[in-house]
């Protein structure tokens, strides 16, 4: 099983909902519909031949320079028998960034996603428990998006004694 | 009478039946910042939540921030127990961006640094669950190698924890006879590691007590094993022979000759066993590799970094000296290096998983987005099923044995 045949695999199945086909890096990469990630995802983990039943990775990235499609969720998938690993995106508008939720299909992607939600804000629809994981409760914003920069490192109003600023 | 109304209890608690237990956050038995809480009918676990986080430094954001060479310090924080090999797979991932390939040399000499770290993580790990099932004299035997291995980190590298080893292209120095020597030590058959760990085994294997500690303590099918994104010697307890270092080789590990331990039930005792036997490969592999290093003669015999002088630091003394490695000097530590447009994933085989690193880089300064897949993340979630219907000190074991690291968990 190679990269081209997955991708014709993929493509007689949804068509045109698939696009930006790549391979960086020898990873085929390609990018769904935000609506038809769990389909994909399905379609991957069922069929005979594909196989794709371990999910590595599963996190967000923010661009907050596409309008509309801010946020990219990446799933990178294993395939441990005939070790080919992809890695698809789905993008979603940063006001209302609803995804579902793969935690039916792998339990790995409960933590997954809820850090994810942690950090990016992305709502996987259908998450049994869907609550920030490394940060504290009561933060009101999402960490990892790009508008919010470091301290400045070379501030000088804080006076901490402990740490000696 | 006394006045009770000031004492406030969640409605129905006198009712109650169960028993609420916080283990952790703090917790001795629990070798890290974990808080689970525990819903206990006597000392039987029903229902079990775990917390984590509470050591969570941000270390994804701080990489968007730095370039790639200041990420390596980072890295060390992950798995703590075994730095170097979260340090050798960052520097994987910056060569695969950068397209640099190292010479075989540098490949032998990471894998033995690399195995060397996974020794000293399994026999923690090991050791500790010795600890908590009440056998403490095997931890102190395995001990004493793991100080022999923090000192030839020290040889190569100059610290012993928080190694930052390496760097993108092969190693800052060469390793120097002090530290072969120390190797040679650690690999010496009659006063080395090898019968130290057969004594160790000696102690465990087959000691009635502890078998019957951890048999059937904690175990996890394949199949949800793998549902539950286990990797590495968790998963392979569960009869799952994945191993990132045959699957994808990466080092030049395909040179190398050795297999992979497997087990069946995925309890604690299968992931005893597994580690052991792992241990013994990896001796095997440092051998080899030493036996490699030493037959190379000549030019070959003396190389330690891959000549790429845009991404590899030049020495001191050329600095001073040559006009080109102060440009290039300068261009590394301010970070100006071209660095180009692409998005890599790479993972190595640390030492409880599969540890990847997702680098985007949109050719600035600082990577645009790095994530870490920490193995142990993604398998902690399994813990709350696995001690489920257990006792409370099969809990502990379950956690010790499973090698959860804070830092790594929490990133």
């Amino acid at each position: 099983m190679d990269n081209t045949f997955v991708k014709e695999k993929l493509t007689a199945k949804f068509g045109d909902a698939l696009t930006n086909w790549e391979e960086p890096y020898g990873m085929l990469t390609f990018t769904a519909l935000a609506e038809l990630n769990l389909k994909v995802m399905q379609f991957l983990y069922d069929d005979e031949e594909l196989r794709f039943q371990f999910l590595t990775d599963l996190q967000a990235v923010h661009y907050p320079l596409q309008k509309g499609e801010e946020l990219a969720v990446v799933y990178h998938l294993h395939n441990l028998n005939a070790n080919v690993r992809i890695r698809f995106k789905v993008f979603v508008p940063i006001e209302k960034p609803d995804v579902y939720s793969a935690t039916a299909l792998y339990q790995s992607a409960n933590f997954m996603e809820r850090e994810t939600y942690d950090f990016f804000g992305v709502n996987f629809v259908g998450h049994p428990n869907l609550i920030r994981i490394l940060n504290v409760d009561e933060m009101d914003y999402f960490p990892m998006r790009k508008e919010f920069p470091l301290e400045d490192q070379t501030r000088i109003d804080k006076d901490d004694e402990m740490f000696g600023r | 009478m006394t006045d009770t109304s000031h004492i406030l209890l969640p409605e129905g608690s006198i009712e109650k039946q169960t028993t609420t237990l916080n283990l952790g956050p703090t917790h001795p038995a629990t070798h890290g910042v974990f808080q689970n809480i525990l819903e206990l009918d006597g000392e039987r676990i029903l229902k079990a939540t775990s917390t984590v986080g509470y050591i969570h430094r941000a270390f994804e954001k701080l990489a968007e921030h730095r370039p790639l060479y200041q990420i390596t310090p980072i890295t060390d924080r992950l798995n703590y127990c075994s730095s170097p090999i979260n340090n050798m797979g960052w520097h994987l991932t910056c060569e695969k961006l950068l397209g640099v390939t190292t010479p075989k040399r540098v490949d032998y000499l990471r894998v033995i640094i690399m195995e060397l770290s996974r020794i000293s993580d399994h026999l923690i790990c090991n050791s500790i669950v010795g600890v908590d099932s009440g056998a403490f004299s095997g931890f102190l035997y395995v001990m004493q190698f793991r100080e022999l291995i923090y000192e030839i980190y020290e040889e190569v590298c100059g610290s012993r924890l928080t190694t930052n080893i390496g760097r993108i292209g092969g190693f800052e120095r060469n390793f120097t006879n002090a530290a072969f020597e120390k190797l040679e030590k650690f690999l010496d058959k009659k006063s080395g590691y090898a019968p130290t760990l057969k004594e160790f085994e000696n102690l465990f294997t087959r000691n009635r007590i502890f078998m019957e500690r951890t048999i059937g303590c904690g175990p996890i099918t394949g199949e949800r094993a793998l549902n539950y994104g286990f990797t590495g010697p968790n998963l392979r307890a569960a009869g799952i022979d994945y191993d990132v270092r045959v699957h994808t080789p990466y080092s030049s590990y395909q040179d190398f000759d050795f297999t992979i331990p497997v087990g069946t039930t995925g309890d604690c005792y299968d992931r005893f066993l597994v580690r052991n036997q792992e241990m013994w490969q990896s001796l095997s592999i440092i051998e080899q590799a030493y036996r490699k290093v030493q037959d190379m003669k000549g030019a070959e015999s003396e190389i330690y970094h891959a000549d790429v002088p845009a991404y590899y630091l030049p020495e001191k003394k050329d600095v001073y000296t040559k006009m080109e490695a102060l440009i290039y000097h300068f261009k590394i530590v301010m970070g100006e290096t071209e660095i180009p447009v692409g998005e890599v994933y790479n993972s190595v085989e640390g030492a409880n998983g599969e540890l990847g690193f997702y680098l985007i880089s949109d050719g600035g300064r600082t990577p645009y987005r790095l994530h870490f897949r920490r193995p142990c993340f993604i398998y902690y979630q399994a813990y709350p099923e696995l001690i489920q219907g257990g006792m409370l000190s099969d809990a502990v074991i379950t956690m010790s044995s499973l090698n959860l690291i804070a830092g790594e968990l929490d990133a």
